[in-house]
């Protein structure tokens, strides 16, 4: 189990804007009447969206009263999850995968790249305070090893210059194509398809 | 290798849309009415029939599954939940279905929904992939909008309602009550079974869950007969399989392939061949990292199907052939994957939860040759302790890698660590963590 703390810092209040209220409603319309609890999982993506790719305390006493249900329960998920942030991460918030299939095609590469362009250590802001990352766990991308998530876009078949490359993008503001970094078309084998051909050539 | 015209998933690498209109030129929606009205039954024995297997890594026949969804509906709603929490290392196959062949789920939930009886569908997919599932939720605004899917979906009488639920990077979502437990809105702890989801479920009512490959192939299953689908692959082991094969290989990629398949013709033909030649191949995981691995000299005869891994003491699981060559260390390749479980251990029970922790120390120290001799053993014990003593199969599936390990590379740890335990009984040390090292006279 992975230890996760809420930041010391937080702020005072928390309201969701009218957008992520339209927002909230519908996502509560999907489940049955009485089950707004389903809705928590989302609210807080919404509510994270909304802070600046983190969670403070009052947006998930917020959502406990949005949706009717206790404060403890919303904390539970939220503490629960590793997708919620429970402290300021960078606006570029970097995710390498350094799981077997990753490390064996040489993820640690990458988490050398971003030591060196970002900081030295996981979950820490660059200097200019936009940019931050962490190692996680399995991204599901496997067969595009290695591979990084930036906010909400894969980067896939990396090596540590391409990923040096990328990151000087991201610092200096630009967003860099998401996709394949050989240039290869999603999953097929590069070069050397063997199937649905007819297709590939129609 | 597999004919083209029988490969289910056309679109697999994106070669021409994923929108309704070519999907309809691949065959999707074509004659959805004709199937429905055929009726439940006929839609279940066709399923049953093609002996078509979970792809979410369990393998439980898909049929006899939907059999168990009560017959008549009584005052509870029934729910088919699509499990697309897609985390096991070494799987990617849900992925490209979600984005490239978004329409054979959909219809296929439509399918599955009518025979279970559920009007309300839920498709609950790992957050992070979010734009995969956003493409999934245009998919079903189109189909909406064409009245495939909704009130009196494709004009069959039936009502269909499909949702995206998002999860938040959980592993232990993908276990089937923990996936309920968290589209209800609470912490993904699976729950205890019995009762099956198929009883009392999602919200307390009827659930029937199934993976998001089984799904998608039913319409294709049901169109062609579930005769055909029975004829590829071998008896039990039935149809066609999206196989990705990561790691190792000079062209890492997903491919759709007859069931029982040879291991040794997917690595060299469809991935082309392992890095440093065939000769430089260790081991292979062969269904996602909870699947106990293969050392090289199986390898070279191993079908890839259910039953042959079985007898292998490997599993097919989700197909996700990871390939380690003799480049790599195979001792630090597993302690990596016990930090994997380490992380996604739920902390519900506590053999898991302590457990996946020690796994992932004591191999981090014997991938660096730190640990006794004894040690070794001591390993095993863990595992043992573990698996079989968990509430769901994350215990299993945290200890059959290492137990995998230690069946064919233990020379190669006891080579590695291969010291004298440095506690001394006569010492006695007051808070001597390895406890039963005291029980042993020679120590």
């Amino acid at each position: 189990m992975s230890l996760r703390k809420p930041s010391k810092e937080q702020p005072e209040n928390f309201e969701f804007n009218s957008v992520s209220l339209e927002a909230a409603k519908t996502i509560i319309a999907k489940y049955p009447e009485g089950k707004q609890q389903s809705a928590v999982m989302a609210l807080l993506y919404m509510a994270q969206k909304q802070n600046s790719n983190w969670i403070p305390l009052a947006a998930m006493k917020y959502i406990g009263k949005f949706l009717d249900m206790p404060y403890i329960k919303v904390y539970e998920v939220a503490t629960f999850y590793s997708m919620y942030n429970l402290a300021p991460v960078g606006k570029h918030f970097i995710q390498v995968c350094t799981t077997t299939p990753c490390m064996l095609r040489g993820a640690y590469k990458l988490v050398e790249a971003c030591k060196e362009k970002i900081s030295k250590n996981e979950s820490e802001l660059s200097e200019d305070k936009n940019c931050s990352w962490i190692e996680v766990e399995c991204l599901g991308a496997c067969v595009n090893a290695p591979m990084m998530q930036i906010n909400d876009d894969y980067y896939e078949d990396l090596n540590k210059e391409k990923t040096l490359k990328i990151l000087d993008k991201i610092l200096s503001g630009e967003t860099p194509k998401p996709g394949s970094y050989r240039g290869r078309v999603n999953n097929e084998p590069e070069n050397n398809r063997k199937t649905l051909m007819d297709l590939k050539n129609a | 290798m597999l004919k083209d015209e029988d490969r289910i998933f056309q679109n697999l690498y994106n070669d021409n849309g994923s929108d309704v209109e070519s999907s309809k030129k691949r065959g999707d929606w074509i004659n959805t009415k004709d199937l429905i009205d055929k009726g439940r039954d006929w839609i279940i024995s066709e399923v049953k029939t093609s002996e078509l297997r979970g792809r979410g890594g369990a393998g439980f026949p898909t049929g006899l599954k939907w059999s168990f969804a009560p017959k008549e509906v009584g005052s509870r709603p029934h729910y088919l939940v699509i499990n697309g929490d897609e985390s096991e290392p070494g799987t990617c196959k849900d992925r490209d279905i979600l984005r490239f062949e978004p329409h054979k789920l959909i219809e296929g939930c439509l399918i599955a929904a009518y025979a279970v009886q559920a009007h309300v569908c839920y498709i609950y997919i790992r957050g992070e992939y979010f734009l995969d599932g956003e493409k999934l939720q245009s998919a079903i605004d189109e189909a909406y909008q064409k009245n495939l899917i909704g009130k009196n979906a494709s004009g069959t009488g039936w009502d269909l309602d499909i949702y995206i639920h998002y999860g938040a990077g959980a592993y232990i979502c993908g276990e089937e009550t923990a996936l309920l437990e968290s589209i209800e809105g609470k912490k993904g702890q699976p729950r205890l079974k019995p009762p099956f989801p198929a009883l009392i479920g999602l919200y307390g009512c009827p659930t029937i869950i199934n993976n998001v490959e089984t799904i998608a192939v039913i319409p294709t299953v049901l169109r062609r007969g579930g005769k055909w689908f029975a004829t590829l692959g071998r008896a039990k082991n039935t149809g066609t399989k999206i196989f990705c094969i990561s790691g190792n290989v000079n062209n890492p990629c997903n491919v759709e392939e007859e069931m029982s398949i040879s291991l040794k013709e997917l690595i060299q033909v469809h991935a082309g061949g392992v890095i440093g030649g065939w000769e430089n191949l260790q081991a292979v995981i062969p269904g996602g990292s909870s699947m106990p691995l293969i050392p090289k000299k199986k390898c070279e005869t191993l079908t890839m199907d259910f039953d042959a891994l079985m007898a292998e003491k490997s599993g097919l699981g989700t197909a996700g052939i990871v390939v380690i060559n003799k480049d790599q260390d195979i001792i630090k390749c597993m302690a990596r994957i016990a930090r994997f479980y380490k992380h996604e251990s739920c902390g519900q029970c506590t053999p898991c939860r302590e457990g996946t922790g020690w796994m992932w120390r004591m191999l981090e120290r014997m991938s660096k040759g730190e640990a006794s001799r004894d040690e070794v053993d001591m390993l095993g014990d863990v595992t043992n302790q573990i698996a079989g003593h968990t509430i769901c199969a994350f215990g299993e599936g945290s200890s059959w890698p290492v137990q995998g390990l230690l069946r064919h590379f233990k020379k190669e740890i006891e080579k590695r660590n291969n010291f004298n335990p440095t506690f001394n009984v006569d010492k006695e040390i007051p808070y001597l963590v390895d406890q039963h090292l005291l029980d042993k006279k020679d120590v």
